[in-house]
This record gives C-alpha cells, sequence and structure tokens, in this order.
C-alpha cells in the first residue's frame, strides 16, 4: 500500500500528519515526493508524520478522500485541514501554511 | 440500436432526448467521445445527464458522472425536478464524482490526472460503467492555467478513454469568442461536436441546439429549439417528413347551428380551427359554444385559457346563454387558466402537451393561441405551433384556437403564420357606422369543405348567440339599428308589393273572366253556324230529290221514250262557268 515514513516522533499534543497522494511514476509525482521530502529536512526539523499512498494501487482511498489531481497532498492534523494540489515546486505556500500554522 | 447501426457506420447509443436521437439517426456515438459545448445555463448538464440517465434506465447502463463545476449534491438536487428518480439510480447504475477544486485548495505546481483517471477506472470496473460524463471540464482546464498543460491532459484523457473503451460525454462551457477559441482543440479531439446557444430575441430567451460535427455519421445540420420539461430535455424537430393521420368526414357542431350550416354541416372532426379578431369580438364566446355542444355530445373536452380563471369564463358565458356550469361538475370539461410563464414558447407547448396527454380531451379549445406567439415574432414559435398543431392532429383532437389581433396587425394575417396552418379560419372583425360597432363574422377559409362566403353579423344576448343576414346596401353591409331599419324598410316594401300584386291579379282575373266570355259567345256563334249549314244542307237535298221526282213524274206524264237522257242538273254547270269565267271540264254529275 502506502509507503510511510515516519522521520521523528511528535512533540506536540497535535502532531502534523501529511498524506500525499501520488499516481505511481508519473513525473509529477515523482517531483512532489522529492519536493516534500526536501521541504520537510529543511523546514519541519520537529518532526511529522507523512504516509504516501499511490493511487494506481489503491483508487478506493483516493475516492474517500476526494482526490481529483494528482499529486495532492493532505494536511490531515493540526486543522484546519488543507489541500495542496500539484508537485509542490512552489514551497512558499506551503511554508506559509506547515511551518507557521 | 441494432436498427440504427444497420444503415449507420457509427454505433449509436440514445440519448433520450425528444428529437436528439431523430436528428443524429441514432444518438451519441459508442465508445467515442461528444462534446457539448454551450454558454452558461444552456443545458449542458442536462443534457449530458439525461444521456446517462436514459442508458442506466432504459438499457441498464451503468455510467459515472464526474462533476467539475458543481457539487455532485447540486446536481442531483437539481436534477430532482426530471423525475428520473436519481437518488434510486445513484444506488445502483449510477456513480456522481464530485471532482470540484474548492477555492481553499492551495495549488502549488504542476499536477496531473492521472489521479483521477485511475479512481475512475477502478470504479468503472466496479460497477461495469460504460458511459462517462466529464461535466464541465474548462473548470478543469482553467485550474492548469497553462495551455501546455491543458493540452497535454485533455490528450491524457482522450487517450485514457480510447483505451478504456468509454462512450463519453464532455461539457465546456463557452463564454463568449474567446474561451472558444481558447479550448478549441477540444473540438477536434472529439468525434461529435454539439453546440448550445443561448439566444434573446426582442429580450424572449431561446435555447437552440446544434450538431457540429459528427464523425462517420450523417445529421442535420440545423439548429433546433431545445425545451425542457419535467421529462428532461427535448428538441423541436421538424417532425415526420410526412402527414401520416387519418383524416375523418365527421363532422361536429360549432355550437352555433347557423354556422354549422355555414361551414356545411360543422368542423371537421380533428381539424384545427381559427378564430381570429380583435379584442371583444367574441372569440371567447364562439370557443365556448363548441366547448359546450363538445360536452353535451359527451365528450372530454379542455378548455386552455390565457386570459381569464375558470369561474370568471363560466360566468361571462353564462350570460350569453352558454351554461358550462353542469359540464365542469360532471368533470367532462375541465378548464385550465393559466398565465404565459416566460416567453419560451418551447416550454409552454410542451406543457400543453403534457396537459393533453394526462386529460385525453376529444375537443380542445386555446384561448388564446396568440398568447403564446405575440410576444416574439420568431420563426421558432411558428415552427412550434405547427407541431403542436400536427400534436394535436395525430392524437385526433378538434382544436378551437382563437387569435386575437390588436391593432397592428388588423390585415388577417397573424404573427405566427397559424392562419396558414389552420383548416378553418372563421375571422371576427368590428363595423363600425351610424354610431354603432357591430361584429361581422366571415369564413376567410375552410379546408375540404364548402363554405359560405357571406358576412354574417354575431349578435349576442342573453338568450344566446346567433348570427344574422347581414344586408348590402349601396355598397356596405348594413348591421345593427341600420340593419333593423333596413329590415322595417324591407318590410314596407313587401307589404306594397303585396297589396300591388294582389291588384294586378284582379285585373287579370277580369280580363281573364272577360276574354272566356267572349269565347263563350265565340262557341255558341260556331254553334249557331254548324246549325245553318246543316239546315241548308238538307234544304239543299230534298229540293235535288223533289226535281227528280218532278222530271221523273213529268216524264211519265208525256210518256217519254227511255233512251232519251237529259243532262242533270243543268243549274250547276251553268254556274261553273260563271263563276270562273270558263266551262269546267268535267261538270258532269
Amino acid at each position: 500500500m502506502g509507503r510511510i515514513s515516519a522521520v521523528a516522533r511528535p512533540k506536540q499534543k497535535q502532531a502534523l500528519r501529511l498524506r500525499l497522494y501520488i499516481a505511481g511514476n508519473a513525473p509529477n509525482s515523482l517531483r512532489a515526493i522529492e519536493n516534500l521530502r526536501a521541504f520537510c529536512a529543511d523546514k519541519l526539523p520537529d518532526g511529522h508524520e507523512l504516509e504516501i499512498v499511490d493511487l494506481l494501487k489503491d483508487p478506493s482511498r483516493a475516492l474517500a478522500d476526494g482526490i481529483i489531481v494528482t499529486p495532492t497532498l493532505l494536511k490531515l492534523s493540526p486543522l484546519p485541514a488543507m489541500r495542496f494540489v500539484g508537485n509542490l515546486s512552489d514551497t512558499s505556500k506551503l511554508e506559509l501554511s506547515l511551518v507557521s500554522g | 440500436m441494432k436498427a440504427q447501426a444497420q444503415y449507420a457506420p457509427v454505433k449509436k447509443m440514445l440519448t433520450g432526448i425528444k428529437g436528439f436521437d431523430d436528428i443524429t439517426q441514432g444518438g451519441l456515438p459508442i465508445e467515442r467521445n461528444t462534446l457539448i459545448m454551450g454558454g452558461p445555463g444552456c443545458g449542458k448538464t442536462v443534457f449530458a445527464l439525461q444521456a446517462l440517465v436514459n442508458g442506466a434506465r432504459r438499457s441498464h447502463e451503468a455510467g459515472l458522472f464526474v462533476a467539475f463545476e458543481e457539487s455532485t449534491k447540486q446536481i442531483v438536487a437539481n436534477a430532482a425536478t426530471f423525475g428520473w428518480d436519481l437518488p434510486a439510480l445513484e444506488k445502483k447504475k449510477l456513480f456522481f464524482l464530485d471532482a470540484h477544486l474548492t477555492p481553499e485548495d492551495v495549488k502549488s505546481g504542476d499536477f496531473d490526472l492521472m489521479g483521477m483517471l485511475a479512481v475512475l477506472e477502478a470504479k468503472a470496473k466496479q460497477i461495469g460503467a460504460k458511459r462517462i460524463v466529464f461535466d464541465g471540464i474548462d473548470v478543469l482546464l482553467g485550474l492548469l492555467d497553462d495551455p501546455i498543460a491543458e493540452r497535454r491532459e485533455v490528450y491524457r484523457i482522450r487517450d485514457w478513454l480510447t483505451r478504456t473503451g468509454f462512450t463519453a460525454i464532455i461539457t465546456q462551457k463557452i463564454d463568449g469568442v474567446e474561451a472558444g477559441m481558447r479550448y478549441s482543440f477540444l473540438q477536434f479531439m472529439v468525434d461529435c461536436v454539439v453546440v448550445l446557444r443561448h439566444q434573446v430575441v426582442d429580450g424572449s430567451a431561446f435555447r437552440n441546439l446544434r450538431v457540429k460535427k459528427y464523425r462517420g455519421s450523417g445529421f442535420d445540420s440545423d439548429e433546433f429549439p431545445i425545451s425542457l420539461s419535467s421529462d428532461g430535455m427535448q428538441l423541436t424537430t421538424r417532425g415526420p417528413m410526412e402527414f401520416e393521420y387519418d383524416v375523418t368526414d365527421e363532422r361536429i357542431s360549432t355550437g352555433l347551428p347557423r354556422l354549422d350550416n355555414m361551414l356545411h354541416g360543422g368542423y371537421h372532426r380533428g381539424s384545427n380551427v381559427l378564430i381570429s379578431g380583435a379584442p371583444g369580438t367574441a372569440k371567447s364566446t364562439l370557443a365556448g359554444l363548441f366547448a359546450a355542444a363538445s360536452c353535451a355530445r359527451g365528450e372530454r373536452t379542455l378548455y386552455v385559457s390565457f386570459d381569464e380563471g375558470a369561474a370568471q369564463i363560466t360566468r361571462n358565458l353564462k350570460s350569453v346563454g352558454i351554461n358550462l356550469a353542469p359540464c365542469r361538475k360532471s368533470g367532462l370539461l375541465r378548464i385550465y387558466s393559466t398565465r404565459t410563464r416566460g416567453p419560451n414558447v418551447e416550454d409552454q407547448f410542451a406543457a400543453l402537451r403534457r396537459l393533453i396527454l394526462d386529460q385525453k380531451p376529444r375537443c380542445l379549445v386555446i384561448d388564446p393561441l396568440s398568447a403564446l406567439s405575440t410576444k416574439v415574432a420568431h420563426l421558432a414559435s411558428a415552427d412550434a405551433t405547427q407541431q403542436f398543431l400536427d400534436f394535436l392532429k395525430l392524437q385526433k383532437i378538434t382544436v378551437v384556437n382563437t387569435s386575437l389581433m390588436d391593432g397592428l396587425n388588423m390585415d388577417e394575417a397573424t404573427a405566427t403564420g397559424i392562419s396558414t396552418i389552420a383548416d378553418t379560419w372563421i375571422h371576427v372583425s368590428y363595423i363600425v357606422q351610424d354610431g354603432e360597432r357591430n361584429r361581422a363574422l366571415t369564413i376567410v377559409k375552410s379546408r375540404g369543405t364548402g363554405h359560405s362566403n357571406q358576412v354574417r353579423e354575431l349578435t349576442l344576448s342573453s338568450e344566446g348567440v346567433a348570427l344574422t343576414d347581414a344586408f348590402i346596401a349601396q355598397g356596405k353591409v348594413l348591421m345593427g339599428v341600420a340593419r333593423w331599419e333596413w329590415e322595417q324598410e324591407e318590410l314596407a316594401t313587401k307589404q306594397r308589393n303585396e297589396v300591388a300584386s294582389e291588384l294586378a291579379r284582379l285585373k287579370l282575373q277580369i280580363s281573364q273572366a272577360e276574354a272566356a266570355a267572349r269565347l263563350l259567345v265565340v262557341q255558341t256563334e260556331m254553334e249557331v253556324r254548324t246549325a245553318e249549314i246543316a239546315l241548308l244542307a238538307t234544304a239543299t237535298g230534298s229540293a235535288t230529290k223533289l226535281r227528280r221526282t218532278d222530271r221523273a213524274m213529268l216524264r211519265k206524264m208525256r210518256h217519254a221514250d227511255d233512251d232519251v237522257r237529259l243532262p242533270l242538273l243543268p243549274r250547276v254547270r251553268t254556274r261553273g262557268v260563271k263563276k270562273n269565267g270558263k266551262v269546267a271540264s268535267n261538270g258532269t254529275d
């Protein structure tokens, strides 16, 4: 199923939980994984939880989450939930939402 | 669909959109892509949804509906007006994918549709769907916001559709020329393009549909009016090429005996009658008469009024001796009063059709039909009227339509041209003379029946409606008081004439008697002459006999020889010589 990579244990009560939907080896999907990993390593030293779901392998989960385009990144917690679409090349938006929020 | 395949190389699926399946000779191409283009509110979503629903309901084919613009909840709710029972279909046959991105979604970099297509493919396998709708693809493309990416994703969808063998309907909103140009490549990529258009003519909105392209199939490329009703979308096409309705010689009463006579027996059963005239010319009254007569025959009757409520119509007609109340009570007559709701003629006619199919009347009154067309003198409305009348013909319904002619078009022509379609056209006009306004009724035409060419005066009173001969004097039609005066004068003249002729008769009788008397005198004279002649003859005969006897006696007395002969009657010979001046050749006797 998904590749789970927990980089570090969250310290706060409300841990940062992320879920990234990708479509196999599609260029945008691969780029998104790369971009997200780099961003997390750089900007989220406090740790987070990231789940990567491959739509091609598990379409029903995508349906449940209402995923339309790939790649899509979901911020599950802390609330409010957020959704980022695209290959995450524009990290400024991520930073604004994930780091300060 | 099998039948269609025989003459169409492309396999097709019926959309269930009335009219569309006709102009495309069988519907949309199977396992191919169709693009529905149009401005906002044209009915793109309805078109796509109806095709999907029709497949699910008639062919039990499952389908996917991908909504990019509206939420699926909205779509299902909006479609509730169509009576398709989407919630029930949704459980088994239809799957709605909410694919509209919310404004909260943050766009960060390039993305593609691979994920969505994977999800859809999985779902299609699960429910066995063969049909798919992408509703509002322009919204999706707008999100990509990059011409290259847009094209890439569109081709991705096309390749995916080709691979999976879906029959696809893609809708695209076009707002003005610019947007249409931007995604024009969509049109090249699909096999069939349908353009919907919202058009405003003289402040009235019309929806039209046109098939722009259909690879591998013939189609009617004209634009056709669309109407939306509770059954969904339908197209007003030109209808059947041949008029295939039965005709009958049966006549039914107009409700006015004198008018029946003028039409040589009444209206033809199943024909359409147009009663035109200015306001107040008793068009509704004539229609009411027809309705009452129809009810009297025990036939179901529907009276559609765009002017007045049922109670008002009943009261008004009662004032001229037409009592509809018992017919309404018995249910034979149904009066349906409505305002013309909006100017869309197609919708109005669709509503009327449903009402008629529901009520199944044998006789119908539409008062006035012009309410459906006067607002817009548009070709579409004439077409729609014709189709509606054809529909009635097929149902064998006799219809009396009234048509209002206002001051603008008094020249015996109606805006919609219904006058040319009408089988019988009765025109009622006002004739103003000598300070009066009177109604004059004429039959302009009546197909398949002889009819009077006379102008009649139509009079209304509490005792009823009547047609009276109008008099023509000095080149003018006389009506009202003028006619009454004329009638009185006629009566006086008639009386004078009667006296005069009686006198003449008596005089002649005298002459006759005189002649008879003279005849008697002459006859008597004749008899006298005859008697005289007879008397003369007798006298002459006796004289001759006497002379012979005398002669014989003389000879005897003279003792004459027997061979002496004396010529007889020398007197006669002598007379003949005297009279003619010569001796008769054979005067002997």
